[in-house]
């Protein structure tokens, strides 16, 4: 194997640390130390948080409870909810696209998948997208807490119907089998134990955590061979003293900042290093950056790209304003990754799940209907009403289906300014274009296309031949890799 | 200008032959190792929303029926008599004389333990087959598919009639192959992809790097697009389809059936059948495009003596409560029946008791048969697979097959 150019490192980082740089900022990283450059992407450009992604407007709040509302306030309610959920999709779809700190929408995009769940309330979702990215590099127990805190997930793991009286034990597995431990990691006295504990939580109409005495069991349980009076926090404490949340974490965070194939040795080592720090999750991200191996050849390119890398990806390269920005809820719709709408508690499976024949035929066009305008008339499947669990009743999925059709048999109208991306390539010269473009937008097989670019290219003028060739490259299956 | 570039970009090329690329089930047509003619054949409709089965299995005689529905109960005078006891919805008069023909069994109280009411969910589990408490990330057909080109025997194929492919036909290896159209199948962009595929380094159908597994599907969607293509020139129906989404995907269907020997699965969903308002209204609507399409695809088999090669399994993610609500709709309930059609049935008619009203659990239906019994059935009866190793699980057969 030949040695891996700095630039291609960096190209690597940045890439799985957010979702790709432009030329300039490669080549200017490729100049310095890894060090440096793993230090800017874990603390971004601003020292302070970035501001907190809230809805422009979000759906009135009214005083009537749901019972006593007509049909038709409850019909408009539903769908301010909808419409309030798809533009925080998109909203933060564009600020992954804008923000100065990738690496903290990647992570949060991370423990979106990660903290799995869907409500029908704006709010909620809201809430619970801020603990997320709040907390993405923060302490994973704060996080943790903060999610399981959150009414979003106490809502759609029904803990409000976790009852001394009734115990629900759904909320209590979920939080093991799928945020801390793993499947096969505790037993199911330990489900019914913790979720004793659990119970009494739950939320207000505003979202806020409520914990209600009334509804808290507050005998005795025994869990993981531990016992005592144990509420919510103490099952949260236990579980993270456990060494094998620390594993468990690092093992999902491997898959997808690393590879799809789990390194036991190497994950372990990470797992220590994350367990002594007290959960540490930056200082999980910089082990994980910092490591030579992190930048052997095996692992660059070989991450297939979530539909949500892929569009944000491509819209960091070529910045592009829709007319209608909900066209980004359709592509996201077809290609199987709908922000907000993870299909089940699990969230998305990642690497090959992403592809089969539509969904690769669909990305292998996308370049082509946002760059060049081109038609399309593939739809997603209908989608079905609900958007939580819990709710399912008066939702009707005709109203829905006929807003969202209109989208559809259109072109995607574009506003696309590639004046800055010409100007990232004012230095190279002609002939040496196609081949740092290819360079540039791909981490695998970068050599193989030239003569076939050239061939599709229009050559007609400097600036069609750029954006002629980068949209071929965009539309080729390395594209779908980083 | 971008224009004649554009224009050179999307013009249709030859098509993929690099046999590296080309699916098995494509391969083996080469090797001689195809699937005898005559192959059994197993088309699923998928009934989206949660259609309400009480009134489409319509127990007529029964007052508790009537008293959950006082506006949206179907009389007996207004339903197609199947029984003393039950009648099927009016719409259904095609497939009220496949019936009366014998080539219609239909299952009902079909569900599964601790149901869900949620459309994603349920449908989830109805398409992966997994149990409530589980969450599977490949579908069913997807993991037949799989079991089928472990060996590779006769590798087959199967296809969804949509634009996006379902969960129900991913498996872990191998998924089936989504369009609405084999003509537009990629897009129009064949002659770059296929000059991408010439050069791209033969990986000797190794496809342990991703890159090559994404040339591999792509080279795979092209030449199942340019086959079917052909396929479809092949035969051209002679039968009168209704102009309507599930007609056209239907002759589809039949053409493809005709002519093509590799796809033992068919897809289609139909629908929404969520019914919380208004309900008489668009169930019938929707009931009359699925029995128009039935009926011209049946005739159609029939008529090329295939009929008794197919099986039509239609299922919803769950029926709808027992008690109508305020707007003459149904809310999200439980167990639902499924309807079996072929000519080739062992067992015809009803399959089974129907719903007891008098013993609801929370106002639903109780589920008597698990749905993946209904599967391990198709599988194992119908085309001969080992439903345990797809199912991971030992699941009951029926008999109708």
């Amino acid at each position: 194997m030949a040695p891996i150019s700095d630039k291609l490192q960096m190209q690597h980082l940045a890439w799985r640390a957010g979702f790709g740089e432009s030329l300039p900022v490669i080549e200017e990283w490729s100049h310095k130390k890894r060090k440096q450059i793993v230090d800017k992407v874990l603390i971004g450009r601003e020292k302070d948080k970035s501001a907190a992604l809230t809805l422009v407007s979000p759906p009135e709040t009214t005083d009537i409870p749901k019972g006593q509302m007509t049909k038709d306030e409850r019909k408009e309610k539903r769908q301010m909810e909808m419409q309030a959920i798809r533009d925080l999709n998109i909203a933060w779809i564009n600020t992954m696209v804008s923000s100065e700190h990738p690496l903290r929408e990647k992570m949060a995009l991370f423990w979106h998948g990660h903290f799995a769940s869907r409500s029908n309330r704006a709010l909620f979702s809201e809430q619970l997208l801020e603990v997320i990215r709040t907390n993405a590099l923060g302490n994973f127990g704060d996080l943790l807490t903060g999610v399981s805190k959150s009414s979003a997930m106490l809502e759609y793991l029904n803990n409000k119907q976790n009852r001394k009286a009734h115990p629900n034990e759904n909320f209590a597995r979920e939080v093991m089998e799928l945020f801390t431990l793993g499947r096969g990691n505790y037993t199911e006295t330990d489900i019914k134990e913790s979720a004793r504990a659990f119970t009494g939580w739950s939320y207000d109409a505003d979202g806020n955590f409520v914990f209600q005495e009334k509804a808290h069991d507050t005998g005795d349980k025994t869990f993981f061979g531990k016992t005592g009076n144990f509420n919510g926090d103490d099952v949260l404490r236990i579980l993270l003293e456990n060494k094998q949340t620390a594993k468990f974490i690092t093992t999902k965070i491997y898959k997808f900042f690393v590879d799809d194939i789990p390194d036991d040795a190497k994950i372990t080592a990470l797992a220590d290093k994350f367990y002594a720090s007290n959960y540490d999750i930056k200082e999980l991200m910089r082990n994980v950056f910092m490591a030579d191996w992190f930048y052997d050849p095996r692992y660059i390119g070989g991450h297939i790209k979530s539909p949500i890398e892929l569009i944000v990806g491509l819209r960091r390269t070529i910045p592009v304003t829709f007319e209608k920005e909900e066209v980004m809820f359709t592509f996201q719709q077809v290609l199987g990754q709908t922000l907000f709408y993870p299909p089940n508690v699990a969230g998305w499976p990642g690497g090959r799940n992403w592809i089969d024949s539509s969904s690769l035929m669909y990305r292998l066009q996308l370049p082509q209907m946002i760059l060049y305008d081109k038609e399309s008339d593939i739809k997603p499947k209908e989608i079905a009403p609900e958007m939580g669990m819990m709710q399912y009743k008066e939702q009707a999925t005709a109203e829905v289906n006929t807003a969202f059709k209109k989208q559809f048999n259109k072109k995607i109208k574009t506003d696309i300014n590639w004046q800055p991306y010409f100007k990232e390539y004012e230095k190279v010269s002609r002939e040496n274009l196609a081949a740092t473009i290819t360079d540039t937008l791909l981490l695998t097989n970068k050599s193989v296309n030239k003569a076939l670019l050239e061939s599709y290219a229009d050559a007609t003028s400097r600036e069609s031949y750029i954006k002629s060739v980068t949209i071929a490259v965009m539309s080729t299956p390395e594209y779908q890799l980083c | 200008m971008l224009i004649i570039n554009r224009r050179r970009f999307l013009q249709v090329g030859s098509l993929a032959s690099a046999s590296m690329f080309m699916p098995k089930f494509l391969k083996a047509l080469e090797k001689d190792e195809m699937v005898p003619p005559g192959n059994k054949v197993l088309v699923v409709i998928q009934l989206s929303g949660g259609n309400d089965g009480l009134n489409t299995v319509i127990p007529y005689r029964n007052d508790i029926y009537f008293k959950s529905r006082p506006t949206i109960g179907i009389k007996r005078e207004n339903a197609l008599s199947l029984t003393d006891e039950t009648g099927l919805h009016p719409a259904l008069t095609g497939i009220k004389s496949l019936y009366n023909n014998g080539s219609v069994g239909i299952l009902q109280n079909v569900g599964y333990p601790n149901p869900d009411r949620s459309h994603f969910r349920s449908m989830d589990i109805w398409q992966t087959g997994s149990t409530a408490s589980e969450a599977w990330s490949n579908g069913w057909i997807g993991r037949y598919l799989d079991a089928q080109c472990k060996g590779c025997d006769k590798p087959v194929q199967a296809l969804e009639i949509d634009d996006t492919l379902s969960l129900a036909l991913k498996g872990e290896l191998e998924k089936g192959l989504a369009f609405k159209d084999p003509n537009r199948l990629s897009g129009g962009n064949e002659r770059f992809m296929n000059d991408l595929l010439h050069q791209h380094p033969s990986g000797g159908g190794d496809t342990h790097h991703n890159v090559d597994y994404l040339y591999k599907t792509m080279g795979a969607t092209l030449s199942s697009a340019a086959y079917l293509k052909d396929q479809f020139k092949m035969y051209r129906t002679k039968e009168d389809y209704p102009n309507t989404a599930l007609g056209g995907s239907m002759r589809t269907i039949a053409r493809l059936i005709m002519s093509d020997i590799s796809t033992k699965v068919y897809y289609v969903s139909h629908g929404t059948f969520d019914t919380h308002v208004n309900q008489l209204n668009s169930q019938n609507a929707l009931f009359k495009q699925l029995d128009e399409a039935v009926t011209s695809f049946t005739k159609d088999l029939q008529a090329n003596n295939r009929f008794q090669d197919v099986v039509v399994m239609t299922f919803s993610e769950f029926g709808r409560r027992v008690e109508q609500n305020a707007s003459d709709g149904t809310d999200h309930g439980t167990a639902n029946n499924m309807f079996i059609i072929g000519g080739g049935l062992k067992e015809k008619g009803l399959l089974n008791d129907g719903p007891d009203l008098g013993q609801l659990q929370d106002g639903d239906l109780q589920y008597k048969v698990d749905f993946k019994s209904v599967y391990a059935t198709m599988l194992n009866k119908w085309l001969g697979a080992d439903d345990k190793a797809i199912l991971k699980h030992d699941y009951p057969l029926l008999s109708f097959v």
